[in-house]
């Protein structure tokens, strides 16, 4: 009887333990991060665990540099753009190799779901010669089009599992009321897909927001960069300074908004992530 | 209100030819119940008059009009759904709304019309709730509201309570029932149910594998199948069929042995089959006498089941392996184990050929 309630209270302490190791390894770097950002950089090297003082001077400088501020600009310029045009491309595709009935529809999705697995790096060349001749070089379309390229398989992927089990008399039964199938999608298919749509969006505007590999390639000047890039290019007063105190100002200050947006939907993404899961 | 023509209808999907020559006259306010085992393009059949598949040969109307390449929205027909498929995000209002909406019809309209329908199918009180707030019966009549709200020229129905309990699937086959003599709207059923379709139809139509096999009121398919499968797809429980063979035929009547019932004269024209054709007897278990075994008519009782008002009296058969069945008012003095005679009511008797054609009733016999 005794044995068995330590056993218990044993299992009960290592689960909780298990749980605080996952926790600190997780948010640890996170944690340091705004403690570095809010350290005057006299004290940067001075290891703390806990803040002794605020101090945003670090904030105070890059939010008075105007090329950060712009970067932020474009950042959300073009992560909205991408999740819009991923969204609507992916919507209408869904609907058609989900419900509508052609040849080569297994094709096309294998093709769709080989295209995501290149490297980013295998593309660059290429890419870059797309964008040059469409004079989308040092220009956010340019990041928006190839974001999109990498963003769109899986939205389509996810779009079309989540389209086909909506049950297909729904559709028939618009059909009998009359709609067309752009009404049928944007009627009655559409409200009954928020849960993949918020997921969907949501992990698409993280990629794009934090992508750096096309950003630092397509971009040239300070006014077209994103916010990875300018994160990256900040610089010291010297050659041998590494300012960490703004660019741990900066990376906090990025990471809000994803955060923010992932607490607001996050019982979306579950619903929406597990829809394709099982079924019912 | 209209008429629905069907002409030399055919349905190919890929190499599988699902409907073969389906003729088929659907007259202006009638109930007519598709009915047939699953498989048989009963559904098939309802979906290519609703426009939701291609017609591969032949000539659909509705009215006067050639419908074929019609869009299902002009060729004015509402649909019931088997999984009622009601659009979740809208109110019972916003479902029935949504058909009117889309063809534009004014906002006054729409709203006397939804209202009118409601009021028809006691609605009223629902009208705001979502469909996920309704019990099934009130999701079943909110399909039929949408589908009326247009005011369609035909109603289809497509197994539109096999989603229902028992109780309630009683129910609602009432409520349709008097809706059509309320409404006097064309309407057409499919169901598996042959339950339903006695209760409910002017006229069944019966199917198996894509053809049509016998067209007729509910007591003509009773009292005449056609054939032996609508004989045995018609009535619970089924009809007892037993071999025989054709002794004597001639135009006014015919001598057949049944092994174990012996020499029976029935009211069958006997003309156009040989002497010794092997035949099928069918006798419905009502038309079925039990009494002291006598001789070689004696069968085993197996089981006896007792249902309240009637009781069902099981015995092993001289030929096959499906039992016969008998059935009576309750109570009976019948046991199982006991051995029985079998007393056919000879009018009630119906003979199959060798191709399981009914064989049709002599002149004479007719006109008594």
């Amino acid at each position: 009887m005794n044995q068995y309630q330590l056993i218990k209270l044993a299992k009960r302490v290592g689960l909780y333990a298990l749980i605080a190791v996952v926790m600190v390894y997780a948010i640890f770097p996170f944690y340091y991060a705004v403690i570095t950002s809010l350290k005057p950089s006299s004290e940067l090297f001075r290891v703390d665990f806990w803040l002794s003082s605020l101090d945003f001077t670090n904030y105070v400088q890059i939010f008075t540099q105007k090329s950060f501020v712009r970067a932020i600009v474009n950042s959300i310029v073009v992560s909205l753009s991408v999740v819009f045009i991923a969204l609507l491309l992916g919507i209408t595709a869904s609907y058609a190799l989900g419900r509508v009935r052609f040849r080569g529809r297994t094709t096309v999705m294998l093709v769709i779901l080989g295209v995501s697995m290149f490297p980013q790096v295998a593309v660059l060349s290429g890419l870059f010669e797309v964008i040059r001749s469409l004079n989308l070089y040092n220009n956010p379309g340019g990041l928006i089009l190839s974001y999109t390229i990498f963003t769109l398989p899986f939205t389509v992927w996810v779009l079309t599992t989540f389209m086909r089990q909506l049950p297909m008399e729904l559709e028939e039964a618009a059909i009998m009321d009359g709609a067309t199938p752009w009404v049928t999608i944007t009627k009655v298919f559409l409200p009954l897909m928020w849960p993949a749509m918020a997921t969907t969006g949501l992990l698409a505007f993280i990629a794009a927001w934090n992508e750096f590999l096309f950003a630092l390639t397509f971009t040239l000047t300070d006014s077209q960069r994103t916010v990875p890039v300018a994160i990256a290019l900040i610089s010291g007063g010297s050659q041998h300074e590494l300012p960490w105190g703004p660019i741990m100002a900066a990376s906090v200050t990025v990471t809000v908004p994803l955060v923010v947006l992932v607490m607001i939907f996050q019982r979306r993404i579950v619903s929406g992530l597990t829809a394709g899961a099982v079924k019912g | 209100m209209a008429s629905v023509t069907l002409e030399k209808i055919n349905k190919v999907f890929g190499s599988t030819h699902i409907i073969k020559d389906v003729d088929l006259s659907v007259g202006e306010g009638e109930f007519v119940v598709f009915v047939g085992p699953s498989g048989c393009g009963k559904s098939t059949l309802l979906r290519l008059i609703a426009g939701l598949e291609s017609i591969s040969g032949g000539e659909l109307r509705i009215g006067e009009q050639v419908v074929n390449d019609l869009p299902p929205r002009e060729r004015g027909v509402g649909m019931v759904f088997q999984s009622y498929a009601l659009y979740p995000h809208m109110t019972v209002y916003e479902n029935m709304a949504f058909g009117l909406k889309l063809a534009k019809t004014a906002k006054e309209t729409i709203d006397e019309r939804v209202m009118a329908t409601a009021r028809i199918l006691q609605l009223e009180e629902l009208l705001h709730r979502k469909p996920k707030e309704l019990s099934g019966g009130q999701r079943q009549r909110v399909a039929m509201g949408r589908a009326m709200a247009r005011e369609p020229r035909i109603l289809l129905f497509d197994e539109p309570l096999s989603n229902l309990d028992a109780s309630l699937r009683v129910q609602m086959r009432n409520e349709i029932a008097r809706l059509h003599h309320r409404l006097g709207s064309t309407m057409v059923y499919v169901t598996h149910d042959q339950v339903e379709a006695m209760t409910l139809a002017d006229k069944i139509v019966v199917l198996r594998d894509g053809r049509v096999e016998q067209v007729g009121s509910p007591h003509t398919l009773y009292q005449q199948p056609a054939t032996k499968f609508v004989a045995g797809f018609i009535g619970s429980p089924t009809m007892n069929f037993m071999p025989a063979e054709l002794m004597e035929g001639s135009a006014s009547g015919c001598q057949v042995r049944a092994p174990g019932l012996g020499e029976l004269a029935l009211p069958q024209s006997g003309d156009d089959q040989r002497p010794g054709a092997g035949l099928t007897l069918g006798v419905r278990p009502e038309h079925l006498r039990l009494a002291e075994a006598e001789g070689n008519n004696s069968f085993e009782i197996v089981n006896v089941e007792y249902l309240g008002n009637e009781v069902y009296v099981y015995l092993e058969p001289k030929a096959g392996d499906t039992l016969l069945i008998h059935r009576s008012e309750a109570p009976s003095r019948w046991k199982v184990g006991q051995r029985v005679a079998l007393v056919p009511e000879l009018e009630h008797v119906h003979l199959f050929d060798g191709n399981d054609k009914a064989l049709a009733l002599a002149k004479q016999s007719q006109a008594a």
